[in-house]
């Protein structure tokens, strides 16, 4: 049985009450964004309609509520993910944190011939900004080879790592193939080698309990809008004595205590350096509202809900002869094609059932050389999903070959 | 005269130009002029080549990585440029584009090209039904500057 009321949530997202393309709206990108529940939007709505001042600034009520707004915000990320408060940066998404991790302090701590290891499955985000850093401080960018399955083991990072590796920079579920990858095993075995890891959350933090005490991450990354928060906000965890060896890539208002005319400045202690000029307080204080959201349902009942949704589709799936399946066996999305249906034409076929499925690249560009396909067809679910949902899309699936009908009904 | 109104002619019309693509291929020769059409916002990324002489569209070729929308919007538009002069050709593009963009145009000047009338529809293959189109028409434009 399972134990989360989607009826009722279902409810709480007003965007399940819009259609597409004429058809009931079943939405199966949340990999890319997910919907947003009513008490975000209003929390949000609250703050623009209600007590719309600035943070850390006016000596007045006003500016004193945003503050305790602003900061509480803090300590409910803090608790969403086991860190301390005065350890979470609020930032604009996983792709400007995995930047500040790379020019912050990895070009701080980083020297000619020190080597960075990835996976070839990483998103652009975190691959493209330590090429950048790699190729400024002459460090070398190395790769951790996967198993045949696609999967990040253990094995292969110990095999990966030479006395030269400084950082490991990892997503916890990789992006296309959504295997979960051991993090908490291989930051002890980095610990031991004084290696520093790096994990990119944007596919885990969302659809699972994370504790980055647990783990012994040094730094995590993470966006808002994938967990049924705004756009343009995100988080940056990490270890409070990195946060304070990082140097902050912008500077201004805010991030400072004095400066005077001669150019001495003192900048505040993390996370506040980091954060210069007039944050995105709306967006801070939705994404709190978020948290709390997801924290009321369960993180642990999400996981389990979604586990079942995805052996439920994958099930379906499979009783079909015109469907390859990339990732039959992990936890994220879905990676399929349709035989002989080029992915962009299928998405479209999906689009004119009111079915957002994702073709393309999916950002790891580099991954094409591993599964042999260049575009794939990608479903990936969230907790408002439902089998009925699945059904449709799966009687989608069956009529592939009348692709081009969507082009002509 | 092709039936506007015969879906299933127009979708034939699509899928053969998907699956036997005409004049595709890229040719080693530098009395061509090229130029690479990748689009932004989803796969298809093609490389576009025309040949004139004088002012007649002498050749027209493509190859790349394209959907059946790209890739047979493209091939039709090859068969139906090649042996216009750039003056006709460039007044099919402009009844192709009125078509796409829901405009008066005139379908008998289109032939084959009029199985796109539909695209308006899913305004999401706007891009796909224009791509190969809109690289000919880089390709005449950068050799009048």
């Amino acid at each position: 049985m399972n134990v989360l009321n989607i009826e009722e949530i279902r409810k709480d997202f007003p965007m399940l009450k819009r259609t597409m393309h004429g058809q009931p709206l079943v939405y199966l990108d949340n990999g890319a964004t997910t919907l947003k529940p009513q008490i975000v939007i209003d929390t949000i709505v609250e703050y623009l309609t209600s007590y719309s001042g600035n943070a850390h600034r006016g000596d007045y009520d006003l500016s004193h509520e945003v503050d305790e707004q602003y900061e509480s915000s803090r300590e409910v990320i803090a608790k969403f993910i086991g860190a301390n408060t005065n350890e979470i940066v609020f930032t604009s998404g996983s792709t400007d944190s995995l930047n500040m991790i790379a020019f912050g302090y990895g070009k701080e701590v980083l020297n000619e011939n020190d080597e960075i290891l990835l996976t070839v499955a990483e998103h652009a985000s975190n691959t493209l900004p330590w090429f950048e850093v790699a190729k400024e401080k002459k460090a070398i960018v190395k790769y951790i080879e996967l198993d045949e399955t696609g999967r990040v083991t253990l094995d292969n990072v110990k095999k990966a790592i030479s006395e030269n590796t400084k950082i490991i920079s990892l997503a916890q579920v990789t992006n296309v193939l959504g295997y979960e990858v051991p993090i908490k095993e291989i930051c002890e075995y980095a610990h031991q080698k004084g290696i520093i890891v790096a994990v990119d959350g944007a596919q885990s933090i969302p659809h699972m309990s994370v504790d980055v005490k647990d783990l012994d991450a040094d730094f995590l990354a993470f966006s808002g809008h994938k967990m049924c928060g705004p756009t343009g906000v995100g988080v940056l965890y990490g270890k409070y004595h990195l946060l304070e060896q990082m140097k902050p890539l912008r500077l201004g208002g805010g991030s400072n205590t004095r400066y005077n005319s001669c150019g001495v400045v003192s900048l505040k202690n993390p996370p506040y350096k980091f954060e210069a000029g007039t944050p995105h307080i709306e967006g801070v204080i939705g994404l709190k509202s978020a948290a709390q959201y997801l924290m009321d349902i369960g993180m642990d009942n999400i996981h389990q809900y979604e586990r079942e949704l995805r052996e439920y589709c994958i099930s379906k799936m499979k009783q079909l002869d015109n469907i390859d399946i990339y990732n039959e066996d992990s936890t994220g999305a879905i990676a399929f094609n349709i035989k002989g249906v080029f992915s962009q034409d299928g998405a479209s076929l999906f689009n004119t059932y009111g079915i957002a499925v994702r073709a393309g690249q999916h950002c790891a560009k580099i991954l094409d050389d591993f599964l042999n396909v260049t575009n794939t067809l990608r479903v990936s679910f969230y907790f408002y999903n439902t089998k009925e949902e699945i059904d449709k899309f799966i009687e989608v699936c069956k009529k592939g070959d009348d692709f081009l009908d969507a082009f002509f009904e | 005269m092709l039936s506007l109104n015969d879906p299933m002619i127009l979708r034939e019309i699509i899928m053969d130009h998907y699956q036997n693509p005409r004049n595709r291929g890229l040719v080693d020769d530098d009395s061509y002029q090229k130029v690479n059409m990748n689009s932004e916002t989803c796969i298809d990324n093609l490389d576009i080549q025309v040949k004139l002489d004088g002012d007649k569209i002498e050749d027209i070729r493509y190859d790349g990585e394209a959907c059946a929308i790209c890739t047979s919007s493209t091939s039709i538009m090859s068969e139906l440029l090649i042996g216009k002069t750039k003056e006709e050709a460039l007044k099919i593009y402009e009844n192709y584009m009125n078509m796409i963009y829901e405009k008066d145009y005139d379908a008998d000047l289109l032939e084959e090209a009029i199985a796109f009338q539909n695209t308006h529809k899913q305004a999401n293959r706007i891009k796909c039904a224009t791509l190969g189109w809109n690289g000919f028409k880089k390709i005449i434009d950068e050799g009048e500057e």
